[in-house]
């Protein structure tokens, strides 16, 4: 049983990183500001129940995940999983992976995927269906292993894998769409990139072969 | 190294980024890696986009928001509240 006097030293530390993700979860920083203040009252009011020694981290994104699904979620209408559509797996590196080996030989501290700014960064992943964004920014952001995500969600840990594995699939689309918006990768379409090499994937060039051959 | 090797590691890429896996598969992986240039591309792409969006996405809480929250919790602490302060 934790002591309440001793919650602010303990949950004080962990406020930055709420707020990033509650940032990430509302898309505005009023919405933001509130709902980690009364995440912070509401872990204080339960800090009875919280086991000590346990992860205080992981417990205060519950309540973070639970207040804002309970309280703060959109009224208009949020994309959904449909709107993720079918992505290919790798979708970013297929696309750019070639073309940042050659710009890295030509200036190695200038690489393609440290140009993207930190506003495509995050509007990219704000841009996921709820599900998909709340997995990826547990896991990529905030480094919860599967287990930890699987209970701050309350969901199973093969719910954990699918949605990180289309999230993750969504948001290299999206920074693929900046990339190209902004000049930085050439639509593939136009064959301006050198073609990244993805071993062991049938290239089109295979595909027609089969089915002539 | 065989096609089918590679499309097996591809397919564990996430998870073992993830850290998720089984030390045995974590050790084969490793090793595959090791010998083959492709795939180890792939890894490397796949990590430093990992890296760069935790790195994008890092934010530090307004200092209002600490004295807003630090204000709430002391009057939570300070309850029942002295109806008389309200006066």
């Amino acid at each position: 049983m934790a002591d309440q006097a001793t919650f602010s030293e303990q949950a004080m530390p962990f406020m930055s990183s709420l707020y990033a993700a509650a940032l990430r979860m509302t898309r505005n920083p009023a919405d933001a500001e509130d709902l980690v203040q009364e995440t912070f009252l509401k872990a204080y009011r339960a800090f009875g129940s919280f086991q000590e020694g346990t992860n205080l981290k992981a417990w205060l994104y519950r309540i973070l995940t639970n207040t804002f699904i309970n309280n703060y979620r959109a009224k208009s209408r949020r994309p959904t999983e449909t709107d993720l559509g079918e992505v290919e797996d790798l979708y970013l590196y297929r696309r750019v992976g070639g073309l940042e080996a050659a710009l890295a030989n030509r200036s190695a501290e200038d690489e393609l995927l440290d140009r993207f700014t930190e506003a495509e960064v995050k509007q990219a992943l704000e841009d996921l269906p709820e599900q998909f964004r709340l997995a990826v920014l547990l896991a990529d952001v905030e480094g919860f292993s599967y287990k930890e995500i699987a209970e701050i969600l309350d969901i199973p840990i093969g719910t954990v894998m699918s949605r990180l594995h289309r999230g993750r699939k969504g948001l290299e689309k999206r920074l693929y769409d900046f990339a190209t918006a902004r000049g930085l990768a050439g639509d593939r379409s136009e064959a301006t990139a050198p073609e990244a090499r993805v071993p062991a994937a049938p290239t089109e060039a295979e595909t027609e072969r089969a089915h002539h051959g | 190294m065989a096609d089918g090797d590679c499309q097996e590691i591809l397919s564990e890429l996430y998870t073992y980024l993830d850290g998720e896996l089984t030390h045995e598969v974590r050790i084969a992986i490793r090793g595959h890696l090791e010998h083959c240039p492709d795939c180890l591309e792939v890894y490397d792409f796949e990590a430093e986009l990992r890296a760069l969006i935790a790195k994008r996405c890092q934010e530090r809480a307004p200092e209002s928001l600490r004295e807003r929250v630090a204000r709430a919790l002391a009057e939570e602490q300070g309850r029942p509240i002295d109806p008389t302060a309200f006066a």
